[in-house]
């Protein structure tokens, strides 16, 4: 885009909701800046494809995990879910506890260690040294285009809140986002993203951070918003995590069982185990034991993030003169919609300064999520697609270069998917369908490869492709046929939607796991001698060091899970 | 990874940054409250960006000088 074309967007901007300071807009720059240079200082250190991929295999637990939990905190943990908690209430922090927290237990304790041990660079890569190169390519094919549309999501939902706070134009803004984190990554790889995550870890926090807390001193603490949410709505429950769960009347129209089994087992240990941009992070650790301490450490984090995203959406509910609405209505209408309300809040509370702040922070949470997508996406374009499919011999230099090349290309290719995000329900949602299709099958064929070593390379790989075919069929038939809903979701009570989602994923992950049962009893599994350092039982692990009690990851694991139990008590 | 001691740390980069921040906001903050402009923000008694770009001084000055390059890890 050249110059005269991005005056032309700003030019026919739409009104903003706040005309930001001269000090707010420096500290913008000064982000885009800084980040930009870490970038370019990092590209001296990634001239090797373990360093550019890999990060060197250097990193300590703490920027490990940090740069773990960041990479999550993008557009849909800053504006999706703060969306969602608006619409649906506090039954929307399912997903920050227990639809993450055992699953990141797991893979630090249970999934991590093959992933490390086996010293492979991507999660296809162990599919393929657990199954074979047709799954392997099955599974990176996958993960590419699901890489290419989750970020099209930060794109589209970064734009929206220059779209809200500034007044920009969004296809100016996806351009201008995009365009940054394509440069600053394919200039430092894996190293610039992650240090850039670490760095946007510490923004997002302290410029979000502000809003709950002065949105909490206006309605008088907790107490005293909730009593504003229920003279605002009343009749509604928007403040309990269970209690309401019994039956579909709730605002997610969800049963407990479609919570535990399809949000807190299939979706949350498909995207938390199997995911290979979360997973990257924390295999770049610089050994197993701060590979499981850094992953337990983003478990903390993670559980602490309705601060800055839930309590928000229920402050919107509180606190905002008008009733926000879903995001077809608000493109007819004119009207704020549900996505709005995070950057609808930071406007409410924040002065010059502060709102600069906080516009970084929202910036920086997309930017982090995109460069996850994107070095992911380079990674295993570039190990699992370009090297086996197309060039298997090359030097190191060229894969370096490579890289580079398809980070940038798929940043261009990902900025088309960007508007496919406009024709659906909410970012939620249309990121949910994409988890569904791919990362849910992924977590049964891997975690069977893991745990049964009986388990065959054909099973595994039919396996995965009827989850996947299952998810797309299921998705289709409610999208031609909504009555579908009340076998999808065991009951006509059941929302479009979410609940959708939820329940889709559940039946996927039901027949990934028992195709590839059934395909492996019928099969001949690898002999044993082939799958040492890939399955439990056949694989040593590591000692981690005599080390005291309160430095061993099991210690730390077991903290976060009593505080994810004691947490889910207090907001029954 | 050889090259591995050349680094500037990432937290002095996070003190640098946070620091910078902070004497904006707090700037920002003491000249709103010498001269009050009408606004629409809400809780503006509470002055928020004078405590928090304080904060926000404090974090990143302790970062500067913990992980000042030179210093070592």
């Amino acid at each position: 885009m050249d110059t005269p074309d991005a005056l032309c967007f700003l030019a026919a901007a739409p009104s903003r909701l706040l005309a930001m300071a001269p000090v707010d807009l420096l500290i913008v720059v000064i982000y885009f800046a800084l980040v930009l240079a870490i970038g370019f200082y990092m590209k001296k250190y990634a001239q090797t494809g373990e360093q550019f991929f890999m990060a060197g295999r250097e990193m300590t637990a703490w920027i490990a995990g940090l740069s773990f939990i960041s990479a999550n905190l993008g557009s849909l943990e800053m504006m999706g879910y703060a969306a969602g908690t608006y619409e649906n209430g506090i039954l929307v922090g399912h997903a920050y506890w227990i639809a993450a927290i055992p699953a990141i237990l797991f893979l630090a304790l249970v999934m991590l260690p093959f992933y490390y041990i086996c010293r492979t660079h991507s999660v296809p890569g162990y599919v393929k040294l657990r199954y074979g190169e047709s799954t392997r390519a099955l599974s990176a094919i996958s993960f590419a285009v699901m890489t290419i549309l989750m970020s099209g999501i930060n794109m589209y939902a970064m734009a929206v809140i220059m779209k809200v706070v500034l007044g920009w134009n969004i296809h100016f803004s996806i351009w201008v986002s995009s365009l940054t984190v394509a440069i600053y990554v394919a200039a430092g790889g894996l190293l610039s993203a992650i240090f850039n995550e670490v760095l946007q870890f510490f923004l997002i926090w302290l410029g979000c951070l502000i809003v709950p807390l002065v949105g909490l001193l206006e309605t008088g603490g907790w107490d005293g918003m909730v009593a504003r949410i229920a003279a605002n709505f009343p009749n509604q429950d928007f403040i309990h995590m269970w209690r309401s769960t019994g039956t579909y009347d709730n605002p997610m129209g969800i049963h407990w069982v479609g919570i535990v089994f399809g949000w807190g087992l299939a979706i949350s240990f498909g995207y938390w185990c199997t995911d290979f941009l979360i997973i990257q992070r924390v295999m770049a650790a610089k050994d197993l034991r701060s590979a499981k301490l850094g992953t337990i450490i983003g478990a903390f984090f993670k559980m602490m993030v309705p601060l800055i995203v839930i309590l928000p959406g229920l402050l919107g509910r509180a606190v905002l003169p008008f009733e926000l609405v879903s995001e077809p209505v608000a493109q007819q209408t004119g009207q704020h919609s549900y996505n709005e309300v995070l950057p609808l809040l930071l406007v409410r509370y924040c002065g010059p300064g502060l709102l600069g702040l906080g516009v970084t922070a929202l910036i920086a949470g997309f930017m982090s999520g995109m460069a996850g997508n994107v070095s992911a996406f380079a990674t295993v374009w570039t190990y699992d697609i370009y090297q086996p499919l197309i060039r298997k011999r090359a030097s190191d230099a060229h894969y370096v270069r490579m890289g580079r090349w398809c980070t940038l290309l798929g940043v261009f290719v990902s900025i088309g998917t960007a508007y496919l995000v406009m024709g659906f329900r909410s970012i939620i949602d249309y990121a949910q369908v994409v988890f569904v299709f791919f990362i849910v099958p992924m977590f049964g064929t891997v975690v069977l490869g893991m745990l049964w070593k009986r388990t065959t390379p054909a099973a595994g790989f039919w396996g995965l492709l009827a989850g996947i075919l299952a998810a797309f069929g299921l998705w289709l038939w409610v999208r031609l046929d909504p009555s579908a809903l009340r076998y999808v979701a065991l009951s006509g009570d059941a929302k479009v939607g979410m609940a959708d989602n939820i329940y889709r994923a559940m039946w996927s992950l039901i027949v990934n796991v028992v195709v590839t049962v059934v395909v492996t009893l019928f099969t001949r599994p690898k002999p044993a001698h082939e799958l040492k350092g890939l399955v439990y039982g056949l694989t040593e692990i590591p000692s981690e060091g005599q080390f005291p009690v309160f430095k061993r990851p099991i210690f730390w694991a077991a903290a976060v899970g009593l505080g994810f139990v004691i947490l889910n008590v207090i907001f029954w | 990874m050889s090259d591995k001691k050349h680094f500037i740390s990432i937290w002095f980069f996070i003190g640098v940054l946070l620091a910078v921040y902070g004497l904006l906001i707090l700037g920002a903050g003491v000249w709103e409250l010498f001269n009050p402009t009408p606004s629409q923000v809400a809780m503006r008694g509470l002055h928020a960006s004078i405590w928090w770009g304080a904060l926000l001084v404090a974090i990143g000055g302790f970062y500067c000088i913990r992980f000042r390059p030179g210093k070592g890890q």
